[in-house]
């Protein structure tokens, strides 16, 4: 069987995120930029199934400007046995990512496709969803656990009320949420091979899919600063600030 | 207590701008340490360093390592963290290939084992001396020998230790007394007692191996008659499997000012019948080996001094940003964090910019030591080689001496709460006031750079750094923003060469007085050698901002540099003028008078 795995370039989760000044987006200048902390989940789940004898390879794809190659390269010396950029200047939104790895995944042939439930940037939450009903395959998202078995997988998820346990039937997209598993450390001899292993690029043109935005972001802010709090004499004008102020009584 | 985050930027700038990866990358052997590589290397080890070793550096000191029974007992988690450290490969990096290693440069190493000594000093010692000891049985062990033991060693499945003290036999090793005498099947029985031998026993790995230094029956005295044996703590078999227990028992370990998690353990060789060793090398060359992994020893307990500085520097720069106390000097409606106090800052840029030129030169230094290794042409192997020797006992001396008033700085940041254990500063002192004695104290040092490596030479190999010197002063003369760096830093190399030329006229002919000045020569010459990389830093930051970089890093580089000129190269003079005229007074009057 083998396995796809989508992984992202983001803004390191250790950064203090600032806005651009102009209100265009945030300000990646001389920014930490590492692996979606969700698919380095994604990837030690695959690795894990090669591991156990349930998987034959294991493929990285990533989409985006060449320094992605720094993040599939990560990827490479955590167990992924190849990988594929898909370079590319535009800017990417999550249902253009969904058609490139829909492409990629016809011309790989995979069983299961692994991604992580969301990226820490945009908090989007639907390139995997978006992958399934391009494909017309099953999905079965925020995993917590998986097991697989001959054609199916068995995928417990984690929901308002507790835990869904699904059975989808392969070929398969799964999304990966934060308890799935704790992902390893590279070591020193994989890291090394990782620079030998094969790493492809193709560009949108040549998969025959059209990247461009089709949405367009107007204004990025900061979250609004919390103003210091104030002490209140006595219950009595606590309720009448809620009531007259907040409004929320 | 504040987390330790490696500084990749900074490791990244001294790399690439002053120590000059890409010409060690060009080195034959060395192909593989490419920029991004290392990169990665160092990202993953500086995630292990963080998550996995720093944690344990507050609770190891703490519980300390214990003794029960001839056998030492680690602090929780620490032989969970070391089969991490082991599995994940990081004890093979510049290893040799052929038995396991990954034979990167010792650059690479170099920034790596900062951060492991950062991240948990005591934690760090076990794999530097396992290091040790595979040097030693690579460069001098039959064939035999090294396959027996590096594959194992390099895997981090077993650890090693170097047995060279005795209680009457520190400094002095002429004065070892451990007896080898000769056994039919053409091993060794070893008896005697070593004391301070670091990690000589643990419960994180099966086996120990044992390097101790000792007499053959026939040996002459002194020196000259001193051999190295291999005396592991099970006994190997053929095949490689694990055979009985040797006669070498730790039986007991000591009470330390700090890096109380690192076992310092009394062994006892012998006591039972004798313990099974294996001869390393020739007979009576002991000592000579010992000298030749000297450098290398050194080299790594200056990494000490700089990995402690850069974690109490992120930890006093944290405190001073979080503890509000007192208005502004100048005035101020409320209450203010420290850092905003002047005195504060002054602390905090000392710890930092000495810490930045500390890491420029060791790096530095170890790029020179990968260039003398395996640079084709032997000419310049042979300048390297005299550059590297020059500048140990620079890195063991300086960067150990400064390491201890950085860690003390850190304490005086704190205010009372440095004073408290709780706060993990004084942690870091206690840690640091160990590593300007191992491996040879600051005063053995540096008679070894007056007597060995400036005056043995007439002082050539320095007047070649000299010149390098005021090649870069004279390039940060030409840029405005630069003068007055220029102009401080060349005062700094006045001093330097006056204090020089005395060493070299009164070497000879009062070698007492001129020993007076030589901890000072040598505390001139790292500040003044950190000064040449700091100037070098400023002129490739400040080529940086001319290309119109917006990175805030540049500008304080620049600023960084800048300090260090105003406060730590205005101590040069004053120091030659100690190496200078410093001598007569220290000698003058009788001992019996002191």
């Amino acid at each position: 069987m083998k396995i796809l795995v989508a992984v992202k370039r983001v803004v390191d989760y250790n950064v203090k995120v600032r806005v651009k000044s102009d209100g265009t987006g945030v300000d990646l200048a001389n920014v930490k930029m590492s692996m979606n902390p969700f698919d380095e989940i994604a990837i030690e789940a695959a690795v894990r199934l090669k591991e156990a004898g349930l998987a034959s390879e294991v493929v990285a794809v990533s989409c985006g400007a060449a320094a992605c190659q720094e993040t599939l390269r990560t990827a490479l010396a955590l167990g992924a046995d190849r990988a594929i950029l898909v370079e590319t200047a535009v800017e990417l939104q999550s249902l253009a990512v969904a058609k490139l790895l829909k492409a990629i995944v016809s011309r790989e042939q995979p069983q299961l496709v692994i991604l992580g439930k969301q990226a820490i940037d945009d908090d989007a939450n639907q390139t995997g969803q978006m992958l399934a009903a391009l494909l017309g395959w099953p999905q079965a998202t925020f995993a917590s656990k998986l097991n697989i078995e001959p054609q199916r997988a068995v995928v417990t998820r984690e929901i308002d009320g507790g835990l869904e346990t699904l059975q989808v039937s392969l070929p398969a997209v799964i999304t990966a949420d934060l308890r799935l598993n704790e992902p390893r450390y590279a070591t020193l001899p994989n890291i090394m091979k990782a620079k030998k292993k094969p790493l492809d690029t193709v560009t949108p043109e040549a998969l025959g899919v059209d990247p461009s935005p089709r949405l367009t972001t107007l204004k990025v802010v900061e979250p609004v600063k919390r103003q210091g709090g104030v002490k209140v004499a006595d219950v009595a004008e606590l309720v009448a600030k809620l009531k007259n102020e907040a409004k929320v009584i | 207590m504040s987390d330790y985050v490696a500084p990749l930027k900074d490791m990244r700038f001294v790399l690439n701008e002053l120590a000059g990866l890409n010409e060690v990358s060009a080195l034959p052997g060395y192909e593989e340490a490419t920029a991004d590589v290392v990169d990665a290397i160092m990202e993953e080890a500086a995630k292990l360093a963080s998550d996995v070793l720093a944690p344990l550096n507050a609770t190891g000191d703490r519980e300390g390592a214990r003794w029960s029974d001839n056998a030492v007992t680690m602090p929780a988690g620490f032989k969970g963290a070391y089969r991490q450290f082991a599995d994940n490969g990081w004890g093979g990096l510049d290893c040799p290939v052929e038995f396991g290693g990954q034979g990167l440069p010792k650059l690479v190493a170099a920034v790596v084992s900062e951060m492991w000594r950062s991240a948990n000093h005591a934690f760090s010692l076990c794999p530097l001396l396992t290091r040790g000891a595979i040097e030693a049985i690579e460069l001098t062990g039959s064939q035999e020998q090294k396959e027996t033991y590096l594959p194992k060693m390099i895997s981090g499945q077993w650890t090693g230790t170097m047995n060279l003290t005795e209680p009457q036999a520190g400094s002095d090793l002429a004065a070892v007394r451990t007896r080898a005498e000769p056994q039919a099947d053409g091993s060794y029985r070893i008896f005697g007692q070593k004391i301070f031998i670091t990690y000589g026993d643990h419960d994180m790995a099966e086996n120990i191996i044992h390097l101790v230094l000792g007499r053959l029956p026939d040996a002459p005295e002194g020196v000259k008659g001193i051999s190295l044996f291999v005396v592991p703590k099970f006994l190997v078999n053929a095949d490689g499997s694990l055979g009985g227990r040797n006669d070498a028992y730790c039986v007991s370990i000591e009470h330390k000012l700090g890096i109380h998690a690192s076992p310092t353990a009394v062994m006892a060789y012998g006591d039972h019948g004798g313990a099974v060793g294996y001869l390393v090398g020739r007979a009576n060359e002991g000592l000579k080996y010992m000298f030749i992994m000297m450098n290398a020893a050194r080299y790594s307990v200056g990494l000490e001094g700089l990995g402690l500085s850069e974690r109490a520097y992120q930890m006093a720069l944290a405190y001073a940003k979080e503890r509000i106390q007192g208005r502004a000097i100048e005035g101020s409606s409320a209450s203010v964090a420290i850092v905003r106090h002047p005195d504060v800052r002054r602390m905090l840029m000392l710890m930092r910019s000495q810490t930045e030129a500390m890491r420029a030169l060791s790096y530095t230094v170890a790029a020179a030591i990968d260039k003398a290794l395996r640079h084709p042409d032997p000419a310049e192997r042979a300048r390297q080689q005299a550059f590297v020797d020059l500048m140990i006992p620079i890195v063991k001396g300086w960067l150990t001496e400064t390491g201890n008033e950085i860690t003390w700085l850190g304490v005086q940041v704190h205010g009372g709460m440095g004073y408290i254990e709780e706060t993990g500063a004084a942690q870091l002192l206690r840690d640091a006031r160990i590593t300007t004695i191992y491996e040879g104290t600051t005063g053995i040092q540096a008679n070894d750079l007056i007597g060995r490596k400036v005056a043995r030479d007439g002082g050539a190999t320095l007047r070649a750094v000299i010149v390098l010197m005021r090649e870069a002063q004279q390039a940060a003369a030409k840029d405005a923003a630069l003068s007055e760096l220029a102009t401080a830093f060349s005062s700094s190399v006045d001093a330097l060469e006056r204090a020089t030329a005395h060493l070299l006229a009164c070497f000879a002919s009062d070698i007492r007085g001129t020993s007076v000045g030589a901890v000072p020569f040598l505390k001139l010459l790292g500040i003044v050698s950190g000064g040449w990389l700091m100037t070098r830093a400023a002129l490739a930051a400040q080529a940086h901002l001319a290309a119109g970089e917006a990175d805030s890093f540049y500008a304080a580089k620049v600023a960084s540099a800048a300090f260090y000129a105003a406060h730590v190269l205005a101590a040069a003079p004053g120091l030659a003028q100690i190496v200078v005229g410093g001598g007569a007074s220290a000698l003058a009057i009788e001992d019996d008078l002191l």
